[in-house]
């Protein structure tokens, strides 16, 4: 498929040494520039951001599934207007990162494919399900608070469309991040049973939401050459780290107590102690042994299919139209 | 796909089994600026390539006016193109304003 | 940019900000108009048409809505969900005037969330449930070409409020029709498989346009049926012709109206889902 950014699509247009094109790409990342699309890039880099950009895409994607089976039972309509924009975002968001993604010579069918057979993975917090409309405003609270940190960093990554889809994406990720922590404030304020509902899915939310930012970083293999390619700007457990130092005090004004006995301030470092996450559960989740992990990856991958019809459809039409317009033009001539 | 394309005496061009084409999208975010690339997207035809850019990067009020352009009709320059594409006017300094020193009492320049 | 400030106000891009002009522009639709009951405009059918016209637009969003996620391609989530989101606006405005004008002062919520099925008026087209996407383009097309028929003119209602509903819900109706007929025609002309489907969903749905015909709740208001209705045959000769398809003679619809609250098996499961939450949690406040 052609794209007006992509790749290069041969040796043969860059006639140039391969050392100097390792060079200069080296030079731009060591001055801090955006490598763009038709740039010469090693292939390892390529590689690592398609498989992040599109793991990114298809989180959005999925992410759609926890929250939006709720929008047909939101609480009342101001709640259900939010949370059918919000939803929406996120597919909006999916879109800007394939987008990201095809201007390094990939298409959206494949990676849509490679999700829906299992082969490319997305994030593993979408494998918890959400029962209670509580989940609605944890995860706006949590998971896209979460994304936030992991995400304005990456507002500066080295490749220049995956920075660009970041900024747009941030910027709704805020809205989601608020709208999540309203909800929750106004439930805090509501009946005993809204305050136990809260906490309860705050209990539930706040491990997978630690474990969003990754293994540790002693046992992150990718983790050093992503850092250095400047795709990634922070350890997982930098990141981490940031996303409590930021929760703790919101938890405290909203009333809710975070799940951690060993959750405290320390005065030295300046921020927060807490307790490690069961890693060995994100294992068994990204393995596919979360609650929810075949449950939506079949949803995805039925409504793939059965848009089958649709898209062929369109496309028919499409091809049609034009032969028609040669037609006219033809007898015009 | 069917063989309806052939029924209707046309001939039968082949569904991109890959999914529909690419567009580029541009917009203008208001009056006097230029229309600015802002991603891309997929449709099946043109004006679907149109209706979508609205539902995508138009839904909060951003924008006036929108171009949709095919990805494959744009013309590129290529990476290594860019010496004499880029290279001319760096030596021309006078095309740029900072190049003139204007007293700093010179009022509204 | 700073990250050190993981900050949610991601406001500071620098000059070249203008091109992502974020969530500008938005305005209170109903600023600065009069909310008095003007002389001469009956309050009981003005609440009676501003609710059944709600009705309409949350049951169409309530259906829209179980498109999310199962939409056929990502790009048409986007668009059936701003459509979705349109319609709801519609509805909150109208129900917030159905409950000024009627006496008791409802709230938008009391109106949707706390009246049973059999109180709905919207029309039964609305509730037929979610079919294959050929069958709710060809329904999302016959109510919106209605609908944006109904608010042309009731955009010169006698209600100041109403008028103003109705003709800021032209805009967003004029491109939901055109969303629809657009998909009509490329699925009516697509392949041999979309034909069929596109067929036979206007077989289905044809025989519920019939109580469009005769909108007892809007007529008071400006919206003369006759009219309205040969501007929505209109739009589906005109659509079914540039789809290659013919309009088939539509079979009977069951007797009743929605309008008399005379409804189908699937508005009751419909609305149980819409309420669920709220009805558990009476006194809690979202």
């Amino acid at each position: 498929m052609a794209t007006a950014e992509q790749a290069p699509t041969g040796p043969e247009e860059t006639p140039v040494e391969p050392a100097a094109l390792q060079r200069h790409f080296d030079e731009t990342i060591a001055r801090d520039q955006r490598i763009e699309p038709r740039d010469w890039m090693p292939e390892g880099y390529r590689r690592t951001l398609v498989r992040q950009i599109a793991q990114h895409a298809h989180s959005e994607v999925i992410g759609m599934q926890p929250e939006g089976d709720w929008i047909t039972r939101a609480p009342s309509l101001r709640r259900k207007a939010i949370l059918f924009a919000k939803v929406q975002d996120e597919a909006g968001h999916g879109l800007y990162l394939y987008s990201a993604a095809e201007t390094l010579g990939v298409d959206r069918a494949d990676l849509t494919e490679r999700l829906v057979d299992g082969r490319q993975k997305y994030s593993s917090i979408f494998n918890y399900p959400t029962p209670t409309y509580a989940d609605v405003g944890t995860i706006g609270w949590f998971v896209d608070g979460a994304a936030i940190c992991n995400q304005v960093p990456l507002c500066r990554s080295s490749y220049g469309p995956y920075a660009r889809a970041m900024v747009r994406i941030c910027k709704e990720e805020s809205f989601h991040q608020r709208q999540g922590y309203e909800l929750l404030l106004t439930m805090m304020r509501g009946t005993g049973d809204q305050r136990r509902m809260v906490q309860e899915s705050v209990d539930r939310w706040w491990w997978p939401s630690l474990m969003m930012f990754g293994p540790p970083d002693d046992d992150s293999p990718n983790s050093e050459r992503s850092m250095a390619w400047k795709i990634k700007r922070h350890s997982n457990d930098e990141l981490r780290q940031r996303f409590v130092d930021m929760t703790v005090p919101q938890a405290e004004r909203l009333g809710v107590t975070l799940p951690d006995p060993e959750l405290r301030w320390n005065e030295e470092r300046g921020r927060y102690d807490f307790g490690t996450p069961d890693f060995s559960e994100l294992q068994r989740v990204i393995g596919g042994e979360g609650p929810c992990n075949e449950e939506r990856v079949a949803r995805r991958r039925k409504a793939h299919q059965d848009g089958a019809w649709v898209r062929e459809a369109a496309a028919a039409h499409a091809a049609k139209q034009t032969s028609d317009r040669a037609a006219r033009q033809e007898a015009a001539a | 796909m069917s063989g309806a394309g052939q029924a209707n005496g046309v001939p039968d061009v082949p569904v991109d089994a890959r999914g529909w084409p690419m567009y580029e999208i541009f917009v203008r975010a208001k009056r006097g600026l230029n229309h600015v690339h802002v991603g891309s997207l997929h449709a099946a035809d043109d004006r679907m390539a149109l209706t979508h850019a609205r539902d995508l990067y138009t839904r909060r009020n951003e924008g006036v006016s929108v171009w949709a352009v095919r990805s494959e009709s744009i013309v590129a320059s290529t990476p290594d193109e860019k010496d004499p594409f880029f290279e001319p006017s760096g030596d021309k300094v006078y095309r740029h304003p900072t190049f003139y020193d204007i007293p700093d009492d010179v009022p509204h320049i | 940019m700073n990250d050190e400030r993981i900050s949610l106000a991601l406001g500071e891009e620098g000059p070249d900000d203008a091109r992502w002009a974020f969530g500008t522009g938005f305005e209170d639709p109903l600023h600065g108009v009069a909310t008095a009951v003007p002389a001469g405009v009956d309050s009981a059918r003005l609440a009676a048409c501003c609710a059944a016209l709600a009705d309409d637009a949350l049951v169409t969003a309530q259906r829209l809505a179980e498109w999310c996620t199962d939409a056929p391609e990502l790009e048409e989530e986007l668009a059936l969900a701003n459509i979705g989101l349109d319609l709801l606006g519609q509805a909150r405005l109208l129900y917030s005037r159905a409950g000024q004008v009627d006496g008791t002062g409802r709230d938008e919520d009391a109106f949707a969330y706390f009246r049973g099925a059999a109180d709905f008026r919207n029309v039964r087209l609305a509730e037929l449930p979610r079919g294959d996407f050929a069958f709710d383009m060809v329904r999302l097309l016959v109510l919106s070409a209605w609908r944006l028929a109904l608010f042309e003119r009731l955009a010169c209602a006698a209600d100041p409020v109403l008028a103003a509903v109705a003709a800021k819900g032209v805009k967003e109706l004029a491109y939901h029709r055109q969303f629809a007929a657009e998909w009509v025609v490329r699925l009516g002309d697509g392949t041999e498989e979309s034909r069929e489907r596109t067929a036979r969903a206007l077989v289905e749905v044809l025989p519920w346009t019939a109580e469009l015909a005769h909108d007892g709740a809007s007529a008071p208001f400006g919206a003369d049926g006759g009219e309205v209705w040969e501007a929505l045959s209109d739009v589906l000769r005109r659509t079914a012709d540039a789809a290659g398809l013919s309009l088939p003679a539509p079979a009977k619809a069951p007797a009743g109206t929605g309008r008399s609250g005379e409804h189908t098996e699937h508005l009751a499961p419909l609305v149980g889902e819409l309420q669920s939450v709220a009805r558990e949690h009476p006194e809690a406040r979202w």
